[in-house]
């Protein structure tokens, strides 16, 4: 019998890892089926628990040599010349095998990369199964898209994706090039390999022709292999800011085309007269969603001088609620930080914070003993010349500033290399309307934060990167462009 | 203006006059209905699994209202409903009993001899429930009849065209004149949610009716659809959270109305864990204005002790 | 006697004014027939610098014009011109070979291409923006936003060549920068003296005239440029030292490479210049 005020415990909730098979070692994706790499190999780990999960190929120059030529091939004789309806149907195909192996994906996610089940299953794994089914309706219509009347393909496309969202960072990446006609060669990140590597099972049970997807696992040097590959038309990246800086200057001179999605130091906007229990929602989700390892995190909290103690208040109240812990357990708000050397990167900026003079706080809680973990954090006090009111921690991490005017809080915004996204909140429609104009930013979330959806681009200005992806506006990367006037 | 600084050093400044309570009302910071139903169904999806659901359904089964407003109502009616409350189920001792009983003013007599002796309370519906449609005098007279025959719990209906008209002082005077009528009683504030359409709407009503004194804020009478949401008690939960963080003053929380199943009602008590705090999770605190909701609890609770599904032959309809 | 000509001394064009080059050089222009045309300024890198300078303090009140008003801007612009249609065509038979027809073609051709681009001011947020449905209670669109400050090399063909890579650039609401044609530098001065009178506000357009392989470098590597239009980069190791330059912002940069530019001008003369900013809002009660 229940007693008085006796605390809710949840009881833990874990979702069964039966659902996943895990070979003992992966091979590379090429040509349509799984092949021993020419390379070394490496360890792909759980971060929650640092168990080592499976034995990785590490893809050589030769073995990504093989997997351009196999795209081009496939390119040249099969995808190419296909309808893009019969593209389309491949693509629905996808999609379909995805659902259906929906909670497989969601799991598997959860193990390698480290972030709560929660997020595999109900934003991850539904979006990626989204953004395939909304390109697929896409191959049979390019005539419509605005890039002229019979818009043709590029070729061959090299794709190097992060950690943070592998699988969607796949979907995004493969179903735009797919569905315009090029192929792909694929390299995931080091540290989160498996989900892509069941992708490549799904192509096999659609039937993909082989070598429209090749799926190279491996490090920098891979990537650095796919970027400077002769044979590679497009090279499309999600990253860091210096990786796709270089990856900017390795294609100088070249006709490859590029589109960079890179990072960012999104402010949150918090007017005085904001939806304010909604706007601390956004606040938590802006950050804390996916540990804060988010291109797009609002990792900057500007709030008006005048609800700052309210909305802290608030804030902190939120946050002692968050549940940090198991990623496979359901009721988990926060998991794994993804690798040992983002959290040493994240311990990092945070303790130049403090040295910096910045106050720090995070609610009690309970870490785990083995895996990385980083509690919720934010630093108040913070002024925008201390680094971490200027570098991207990923983690979650949240710098708090104060303004007092919409001109100073549009200033501050502004006021960073960086331009990928931004959130506002406020009731008063024109002064939203106003703010949102005022952004450098490529999306603006207001009343509302880290919403994603397979019909709304997604790309910084400035040094967050080129290139949209998502909508209309991402088949633009993946077309030749002379057919436009 | 700001939930904190707009209270409560000055209540009496805030009722001063229609104009005031209206500055004041529309002060406090709106609700974004898009982000609070996010929230709402986001907390929906915590799953609460062995200890923690058998801790739930305990707790939920103390909660309950167990309610009969029907024109039908007859002594008979109600003795049963009050044995269910006492043990709602006969063969396990260790079931708890209901908070209270909640039935028409007429049926309190009898509501309240059959539970004497017993902790669980007799809540009546006052002023003219469910419309609140009559002249105050006769709200105020139902009122006193109730407390008079007995009434541990007064659930009164706000006048809920007065509140769309925006006189709200008329609103808060109502509610302070029942509230005296209720002498020792303690009252409930029903909004009917579901006629106040909007979440900046239930918001505003809760802060006029804790300023006016309530000691719970109900979301609905069962008449209109939709009765109790999750997201329209999450805002109610933020105001009595906020209200606690003015004033000090605790005010309790009553969804109403459509809280069917087991799990339902579990989502309510995270919501309420997770808003409000572990401090209202306590009968005093939070009620279910409920009938078909404890059956489902009972063969949960069952289900859980025996490990097999029960079924609707297993519990006892009342 | 005939009368002596009175001779205009070509300048460069930054911030709405005509100054010298700080440096104090300048390098002679012949014509076609290789006589002494005149001299025009050798822009440093400080001129580049001071351009940028007026091109990012002139970006923030022409970005934020209406559409319309940009749009009667480069109309303006175009109406300007035509009244120095002669003038023009006298220049263009000067600096190349051509025959009077052809200089009339192209410099017809060119205020036809202002009138096309004034046109287009309040066409291509249309275009290329709009409502995405997304799957959920919000509304959703995407809208072009111009990129800032653009860096353009100005192909050969001294008029059209301007023309056709300065016009789509400002057209969006961007502000630039652009070095003219090597060779001949001297009608995108006479372009600009028709700019300054064409309510065009100063500091939009930039004329510098000067070494391209001198200038473009200092343009390429300047963090405060965000776009780089590499048209009339004739030598392809330039090319490819400047769009490495331009990689350390991340600039926008569009490669060498012209199209016939008697023909409809292709759309990412526009587009390579604009940001795509989608908003995001709920909708409720």
């Amino acid at each position: 019998m229940a007693n008085k005020s006796q605390p809710f415990e949840y009881a833990p909730a874990p979702e069964s890892r039966s659902i996943v098979d895990i070979k003992p070692s992966y091979g590379l994706f090429i040509n349509g089926e799984f092949v021993d790499g020419t390379g070394k190999s490496f360890k792909t780990i759980s971060p929650s628990t640092e168990e080592v999960l499976a034995e990785i190929s590490e893809a050589s120059d030769a073995d990504v040599d093989l997997a351009v030529k196999a795209a081009r091939r496939a390119y040249t004789r099969v995808w190419s010349k296909m309808s893009g309806a019969e593209r389309g149907k491949y693509l629905f195909r996808i999609a379909r095998i995805i659902q259906e192996r929906a909670r497989e994906f969601a799991v598997l996610e959860s193990i390698d990369n480290g972030k709560p089940i929660k997020e595999t299953r109900d934003v991850d794994v539904p979006t990626v199964a989204a953004h395939f089914f909304y390109y697929a309706g896409w191959a049979d219509k390019l005539g419509y898209a605005g890039y002229g009347d019979d818009p043709q393909p590029l070729g061959v496309a090299g794709q190097v994706i992060p950690w943070n969202f592998p699988l969607l960072m796949l979907a995004w990446k493969i179903a735009p090039a797919l569905a315009c006609g090029n192929t792909v060669v694929l390299k995931p990140a080091e540290t989160t390999p498996l989900t892509a590597l069941l992708f490549a099972e799904v192509c096999q049970q659609a039937d993909l022709p082989p070598g429209v997807v090749n799926i190279v696992t491996g490090a920098g040097g891979t990537g650095r292999a796919i970027v400077s590959h002769p044979d590679v038309n497009k090279v499309a990246f999600t990253g860091s800011t210096e990786v796709g800086k270089a990856i900017a200057r390795a294609v100088a001179g070249t006709d490859k085309r590029v589109t960079l999605e890179l990072g960012g130091k999104a402010a949150n906007i918090v007017f005085d007269d904001a939806p304010v229990d909604q706007a601390v929602e956004g606040i938590v989700n802006g950050i804390f969603f996916n540990q804060g390892h988010v291109c797009c995190a609002g990792s900057r909290l500007l709030v008006q001088e005048s609800i700052a103690d309210e909305v802290l208040a608030k804030l902190k109240r939120r946050m002692k609620t968050l549940r940090v812990g198991d990623p496979l357990d359901k009721n988990t708000d926060i998991g794994a930080i993804n690798s040992a050397e983002q959290l040493a990167k994240i311990r990092e900026l945070s303790e130049i914070g403090e040295a910096e003079g910045a106050e720090r706080w995070s609610p009690k809680c309970d870490l785990p003993s083995t895996g990385f973990w980083f509690p919720p954090t934010i630093f108040t006090g913070v002024s925008q010349a201390h680094r971490i009111a200027r570098e991207e921690i990923f983690g979650p991490v949240l710098s708090v500033l104060t303004f007092r005017t919409p001109k100073e809080a549009i200033e501050k915004a502004n006021n960073t290399p960086f331009g990928l996204s931004a959130g506002v909140w406020t009731e008063k429609g024109s002064l939203i309307l106003w703010a949102a104009s005022q952004l450098r930013a490529g999306v603006v979330w207001s009343n509302t934060f880290n919403r994603f959806d397979p019909a709304s681009p997604f790309g910084g200005y400035k040094e967050s990167g080129y290139g949209r992806e998502g909508g209309r506006h991402g088949l633009e990367p993946y077309l030749k462009n002379d057919g436009a006037r | 203006m700001t939930t904190t600084n707009s209270t409560v050093s000055s209540v009496s400044e805030a009722t001063a006059s229609d104009a005031a309570l209206r500055r004041f009302l529309h002060g406090l910071p709106g609700v974004d209905q898009v982000g609070a139903e996010q929230r709402a169904a986001g907390l929906g999806t915590r799953s609460i699994k062995t200890s923690a659901k058998a801790f739930a359904i305990d707790l939920a089964i103390q909660m309950v209202d167990l309610t009969t407003l029907e024109g039908s109502d007859t002594a008979g009616k109600v003795r049963t409903l009050a044995a269910k409350a006492m043990r709602p189920d006969p063969t396990d001792p260790t079931c708890p009993a209901t908070a209270a009983v909640c039935v028409y003013p007429d049926m309190v007599p009898i509501a309240k001899k059959a539970l004497k002796g017993s902790a669980v309370k007799v809540a009546a519906v006052a002023t003219a429930f469910p419309s609140g449609r009559a002249a105050l005098d006769i709200k105020l007279a139902d009122t006193a009849d109730a407390v008079e025959a007995g009434a541990d719990e007064i659930d009164m209906v706000i006048d809920r065209g007065a509140f769309l008209s925006g006189r709200y002082l008329e609103v808060f005077e109502e509610i302070v004149a029942v509230k005296e009528a209720c002498q020792g009683a303690h009252l409930k504030v029903i909004f009917e949610t579901g006629e106040l359409q909007t979440y900046d709407n239930v918001r505003r009503a809760s802060w006029l009716a804790m300023l006016a004194g309530a000691h719970f804020i109900k979301t609905s009478t069962g008449k209109v659809q939709p009765a109790a949401t999750l997201p329209v008690t999450l805002v109610m939960l933020e105001a009595v959270r906020d209200f606690r963080e003015a004033t000090g003053q605790m005010v309790g929380v009553k969804p109403a109305g459509g809280i069917r199943h087991s799990k339902d009602a579990i989502k309510y008590l995270v919501m309420v864990n997770e808003i409000a705090g572990e401090d209202w999770l306590d009968p005093d605190w939070f009620r279910f204005g409920a009938s078909t909701l404890l059956n489902d609890l009972l063969m949960q609770r069952k289900k859980l002790t025996t490990g097999a599904y029960s079924g609707p032959d297993y519990v006892t309809l009342d | 006697m005939a009368r002596l000509d009175v001779k205009k001394t070509y300048k460069l064009y930054i911030g709405g004014d005509f100054p010298r080059s700080e440096s104090g050089r300048s390098y002679p222009v012949s014509k076609a027939d290789g006589t002494f045309w005149a001299n025009a300024s050798q822009a440093s890198r400080k001129d580049a610098r001071d351009a940028v300078r007026a091109a990012r303090a002139a970006f923030a009140g022409w970005s934020t014009k209406t559409a319309y008003n940009r749009g009667q801007v480069i109309y303006r612009i175009a109406e300007v011109a035509e009244s120095r249609r002669d003038q023009f065509e006298a220049e263009l038979r000067s600096a190349e070979a051509i025959t009077a027809a052809q200089a009339r073609t192209y410099v017809d051709a060119a205020i036809d291409r202002l009138v096309f681009y004034a046109g287009w001011a309040d066409k291509i947020a249309q275009v290329v923006g709009g409502a995405n449905p997304v799957s959920g209670p919000y509304l959703n669109h995407s809208a072009p936003e111009p990129s800032g400050v653009v860096a353009v090399v100005a192909p050969a063909g001294p008029l059209l060549g301007l023309v056709s890579v300065v016009a789509p650039v400002i057209t969006t609401g961007n502000t630039c920068v652009v070095i003219a044609s090597e060779p001949h530098p001297l009608t995108a001065i006479t372009l600009a003296e028709v700019m300054a009178t064409s309510d065009l506000p100063g500091g939009v357009v930039n004329v510098l005239t000067g070494s391209v392989a001198e200038i473009a470098p200092w343009l390429a590597s300047h963090l405060d440029v965000n776009g780089l239009d590499l048209t009339g980069v004739t030598d392809p190791d330039l090319a490819r030292t400047l769009e490495e330059a331009g990689a350390e912002n991340l600039k926008r940069i569009r490669r060498p490479g012209l199209e016939d530019l008697l023909a409809p001008p292709p759309l990412d003369r526009m587009t390579k210049f604009l940001e795509t900013k989608t908003v995001w809002h709920p909708m409720g009660v």
